[in-house]
Order: structure tokens, then C-alpha cells, then sequence
């Protein structure tokens, strides 16, 4: 029984004082290696690392900004091309009327509101209202014709709140066909407003 | 010009001829339709002094202009000169020989005679017109100049027959705006009343349109795009002189006041086309209609205080009469729904104008009190912008009777319709001068 104890004492405290030992011993050998010669090595590793996520950083910055650019250039780009297609359109796109007719009708009156946004949005520009007939009839009555046509278009965007200075009427009566063609799909080219940038 | 110095001194009535010409005269032309019959007049070559080719060559080419002349009024027809029974160089010339009955029996009721001497020179045409009816001279004038201005002899002795026979002086001293684009662009010419001496008035490289003479024929208004927007410009024919009329927007279509250095215009200045009164200078002296919508092309009639012109006030452009002096407007034209282009005639009695029925443009004339219309051109293209010769007896036109639009002429009744002359290019616009007076 006796010998039992020392067994169990023996197997409790012997691996207890190998445990106390090891574990001071430990603590003592490691404690001085944090401060000496690796403990500068892992310094370095560590600013190269901070360098090199700076880096990464500066350079996905840097990314970013260049796309951000592009995006930017790109919509420029695209602003620039719905100014230009606006502006296109507003040069480019007639007001047609009836025969012997000055009075707008509802696909004229959508486009006038067209070119009143435009001119809106571009207040330094001044245009020339220009009146046009087809050759059918006599030239002179044709010429005030082309007037009314220029001064219908012209009333209706100054009534859309476009101020009347910055617009002027020129009738050409039946002296500038666009279409040279002698057949009523000539001559519905033919009768019209056109608009012109000073 | 020296000769007309010399026409202007030296027309001598040789018979002596009085005034009570002009009172027999309307026996000769039925005043109602005087182109349905013609006169058939006989015009000998002139006779010269025996063995004088250079006066034979002046008097066949005096001869035939006067003849040529005599036929472009419309009044006559000239007699076939191989069915003469007398020999024009041994003929009397001055009216006491003369066998009329061997004119009457080839059917000429009017004779033509003259005579040339060149001495120095100095060409001297003697002319004369019979009547072989009843056997009597109707006409004697004497002209000196050079041999070359026959022509000029011609035209001047044409109307002389003209007044005998009429009553009127013709149009013998009258010339013709029109525009043409044979350049390219629409420039303003000028020729004489038959189409002759052509000479381009304007050179804008632009659009030049709607000529019109004042009365004593040194000026042309017209509207031309040669500052880019159309504007009126009061040109002198002669110098190089010329005045605008300082008002923005469209001027359109001017009209000289007769007898006066005054025009009317339609200027769109106030945001509305209405014609108004202004100076040959160019003032605005004042408004003279007054109504929403197109007003313009004026014409005035020969007393300077009534005025014809379009305006669409009824829906479509007509023709409408203003009294300058009263104000009051009276509506014209009724039928159809497209009458432009006015003209009142130099008589006074008749307005012609253009009517589109179905596309197609024709020339109609209208009594200006009863409104009563005639159609002068049917079933040969588009007829244009009629003109009145200064005696009213002629309409210059503009017709695309044989494709391109070139100037005609035909005489107020519509007949003997003819084209005046071909150029590159098309013409239109034509405008008859008033009888020019120092041409």
C-alpha cells in the first residue's frame, strides 16, 4: 500500500516538476530571442510588408482613378455626342406644311418644342428661320408664302418662351427646292421650315 | 446719241396732214377685237435713185424692218410682195400716181410707200401710208440719219402707222426686264419690246427677281438676295447708282407709282406682309393695307389712286382692288382659288393675272368694274406673270409651253402667241417698260 503512494507520488510529481521545469526553462530561453538578432529580421518583413500594401494600395488608387477618368471621358464623350445629335437634329430635322398652307401641324408643333428645348439649352445661339415653297404657283406670292411659313415657326417658339431676338426669318419662296423632283413627294420635301445657326 | 437728235429735229410732215387724222382713225381697227381681222398692207421695198447699191441695200433693210414691225403689232398682215402688179422702184411713191386699184385688187387695203437717198453719207427716208380704199395718204414723215439707222427709221415710222391706225403710240420706243439663270443665278436683263439687244442689267451671283420700270424708265426696282436677305434695291438703268429701303424682314415685289418717283412694296417689317407707300428713295410714307396674313404684289392702275393686288384674307390668294384715296377694298377675283400676279393694264380698262386650276397656270384678263374674265392661254403649259405693252395692245408672259420657261408675247386678246426670244437657261418675271423716251 505504502508502495502505492510512492508510485502515485511519484507519477503526480515528478511529471509536475518536469512540467514547472520545462515551463521556466522555456520562458526563460524565449524571452531573449523576441529582443535579439531575429527579432530585427522580422521588423524588416514586417515594413516591406507595409510597403508593399501601400503599393498595392497606391496602384489600385491609382486604377481607380484612371478608370473613374475614362468613365468620365466617356460620358463627356457621350454628352458631347447627344449635344452634337441635338444640335444635328435641330439643323437637320424640317417643319413640313400643306400645300398654299402656313399653319403648323402636331408633328410640326412636337418638333418646334424639340428645337425650343435646344435653344434653351444653348441661349447664346441665334438662328435664321428660313421659309420654303414648293414650285407649284406663282414665285412672288410663293416668297410671302415662305415669309408666313418662317413667321408660324418662329411665333411658336417665342410663344414656347424662346425670346423673338434671337431669331430671324428669310423666305426663299420656291427658289431653293431641296428636292429638284417635280411629283408630290418633291414637293412635300419642298414645303418648308428650315432651321440655320448663325 | 446723235441720231436721236436728228429724229428729234427732223421729222417733217411732208403732206401736210392735220390733227383730224386721229379723229378717222378708229374707222381702220375694230376697237373690240382689233387682232381678229387684219389689215393687209402692202410694204414695197423703198425706191432709190437709179444705180445706188448702197441705198438699195438700206432700202430693202428699212423695207423689211418696217414690215417685220408692222406684223409684231398684230394689227396687220403684209401682202405677199410676188403678187404685186406694180414695180416698186418705178411706182409713185408720193401719192399723186399712185393706181391704188392694183393694190385693192391683191387685197391690200393699206400701202406702205418711200424712198431713199444716201448723199454724203446722210441716209433720207421719205415714208408715207395710203389708205387704197379711199384713196388717200394717211401718213407722210421725212427722217434723216445714217444709213445704218434704219432700223431706228423702221420703228419710229411704225408708230406713226400705229397712232394713224389705232390712235395709240405704240410700244415701238418700250423695252423688257425679265430674269433669267443662264449664269447660273437669277439675274435681271434687259432687251427691246421684240426681244432684240439682250443686255444682262444685274450681276449679284444671287437671286435677283421682280423687276418693274418707273414711268419715265431710269429706274428698276427689284428684290434681290444679294446682301443674303431679299431686299429692294431702286436701281438707275443707266448710272451706277441705286437706293434700299432700310426695313428688316422680307421686301417683296415693287411697284412704281405712275408718273411719280413713288412705289409701292410689300415689307414684312412689322411681322406681317402689307404693302405700303414709300419714296423711289426708299422712306416709308405710308401703310397702305392693313390686314392678318399675305399682302403684296401691287399694280397700279394709270391714274396712281387705285391698286391692285393678293391677299389671302379669304383663305387663298385673290385679287383684290384698293382705292388709295378712300381706303375702301373691294374683292376682285372670284373664281378658283389661286389668282396672283396683277397687272393693270397702261389703258386702264383691264387687269390681267395668272390663274392655277388643277396645277396648271393660265393668263386671264378682267374688266376691273364688272369683273368679268377672259382666258388668253389654254392647253400649253404653264402661263406666267403677264405684262402690258406701255399701249396696252401686247402681254409678255412667261410659258413652259416647249419645256423651259422662256418669254412669249401675244396681244391682249390672247392671239398671235409667240415666243420673244431664246436664251440659256429659263426666263421669267417679265416686266414691259413704259415707252422709253431718251433710250
Amino acid at each position: 500500500m505504502k508502495r502505492k503512494w510512492i508510485i502515485l507520488a511519484l507519477v503526480l510529481i515528478v511529471p509536475a516538476m518536469l512540467f514547472t521545469v520545462s515551463c521556466a526553462k522555456k520562458t526563460v530561453s524565449t524571452e531573449p530571442s523576441t529582443t535579439d538578432a531575429t527579432a530585427d529580421d522580422d521588423a524588416a518583413r514586417q515594413a516591406e510588408l507595409a510597403k508593399q500594401a501601400e503599393l498595392d494600395r497606391q496602384k489600385q488608387l491609382e486604377e481607380e482613378r484612371l478608370a473613374a477618368e475614362r468613365a468620365e471621358r466617356l460620358k463627356a464623350e457621350a454628352m458631347d455626342r447627344d449635344l452634337a445629335m441635338a444640335k444635328n437634329r435641330f439643323l437637320s430635322e424640317n417643319i413640313y406644311f400643306d400645300f398654299d398652307k402656313s399653319v403648323l401641324s402636331d408633328q410640326a408643333q412636337e418638333l418646334l418644342k424639340e428645337k425650343a428645348m435646344w435653344m434653351r439649352a444653348n441661349p447664346d445661339a441665334s438662328v435664321v428661320v428660313e421659309g420654303h415653297c414648293d414650285e407649284r404657283g406663282t414665285n412672288a406670292y410663293n416668297l410671302a408664302l415662305g415669309e408666313r411659313r418662317a413667321e408660324s415657326a418662329k411665333t411658336f417658339l417665342v410663344n414656347l418662351g424662346i425670346s423673338g431676338a434671337r431669331m430671324t426669318t428669310i423666305s426663299y419662296g420656291e427658289e431653293r427646292p431641296l428636292d429638284m423632283g417635280h411629283n408630290e413627294e418633291a414637293w412635300a420635301k419642298n414645303r418648308r421650315a428650315t432651321f440655320v445657326i448663325e | 446719241m446723235t441720231f436721236s437728235r436728228w429724229i428729234a429735229f427732223w421729222p417733217v410732215l411732208l403732206m401736210l396732214l392735220p390733227a383730224s387724222v386721229s379723229a378717222a382713225q378708229y374707222n381702220y381697227i375694230d376697237i373690240s377685237n382689233p387682232f381678229l381681222r387684219k389689215t393687209p398692207i402692202a410694204v414695197p421695198v423703198f425706191k432709190v435713185p437709179a444705180q445706188d447699191p448702197a441705198a438699195m441695200r438700206t432700202a430693202e433693210s428699212a423695207a423689211q424692218r418696217l414690215a417685220y414691225y408692222l406684223e409684231f403689232t398684230g394689227y396687220f398682215t403684209i401682202s405677199d410682195p410676188s403678187a404685186f402688179l406694180e414695180d416698186p422702184q418705178t411706182m409713185d411713191i408720193t401719192g399723186v400716181g399712185i393706181r391704188y386699184r392694183n393694190w385693192t385688187v391683191i387685197g391690200a387695203e393699206m400701202l406702205v410707200t418711200g424712198g431713199v437717198e444716201i448723199r454724203e453719207g446722210e441716209a433720207q427716208f421719205e415714208l408715207r401710208l395710203f389708205d387704197t380704199v379711199k384713196q388717200k395718204m394717211l401718213v407722210g414723215k421725212r427722217y434723216r440719219g445714217k444709213p445704218d439707222d434704219y432700223n431706228r427709221v423702221a420703228r419710229r415710222f411704225c408708230s406713226e402707222v400705229v397712232f394713224a391706225v389705232t390712235g395709240s403710240r405704240g410700244f415701238f420706243d418700250s423695252k423688257l426686264a425679265f430674269v433669267s439663270n443662264g449664269t447660273g443665278h437669277k439675274e435681271i436683263y434687259l432687251c427691246d419690246f421684240d426681244g432684240s439687244n439682250v443686255k444682262q442689267f444685274t450681276r449679284h451671283n444671287s437671286i435677283s427677281l421682280f423687276p418693274d420700270w418707273s414711268s419715265d424708265g431710269r429706274w428698276i426696282a427689284y428684290t434681290t438676295y444679294a446682301n443674303k436677305r431679299p431686299r429692294i434695291r431702286m436701281q438707275h438703268v443707266k448710272e451706277k447708282r441705286w437706293s434700299g429701303i432700310d426695313k428688316p424682314g422680307l421686301q417683296a415685289v415693287a411697284a412704281w407709282v405712275p408718273g411719280q418717283f413713288k412705289l409701292a412694296a410689300s415689307l414684312s417689317f412689322s411681322g406681317d406682309l402689307e404693302i405700303y407707300l414709300l419714296t423711289g428713295n426708299g422712306k416709308v410714307i405710308k401703310r397702305l393695307t392693313n390686314s392678318v396674313g399675305i399682302d403684296g404684289e401691287p399694280t397700279w392702275a394709270p391714274d396712281g389712286k387705285r391698286l391692285a393686288f393678293v391677299s389671302r384674307r379669304a383663305g387663298n390668294p385673290q385679287i383684290y382692288i384698293l382705292d388709295t384715296v378712300s381706303g375702301r377694298v373691294q374683292r376682285l377675283t372670284f373664281e378658283g382659288r389661286y389668282n396672283t400676279q396683277p397687272s393693270w393694264s397702261p389703258k386702264g380698262d383691264r387687269i390681267a393675272y395668272s390663274a392655277m386650276k388643277s396645277g396648271v397656270i393660265d393668263i386671264f384678263t378682267i374688266d376691273p368694274e364688272s369683273g368679268e374674265a377672259v382666258q388668253l392661254t389654254e392647253n400649253q403649259g404653264s402661263n406666267e406673270a403677264p405684262t402690258w405693252s406701255p399701249d396696252g395692245s401686247l402681254i409678255a408672259f412667261s410659258s413652259t409651253r416647249e419645256g423651259k420657261s422662256r418669254i412669249y408675247v401675244m396681244t391682249a386678246y390672247g392671239t398671235d402667241q409667240r415666243r420673244l426670244l431664246t436664251l440659256p437657261g429659263e426666263q421669267t418675271n417679265p416686266k414691259w417698260s413704259p415707252n422709253i423716251v431718251t433710250p
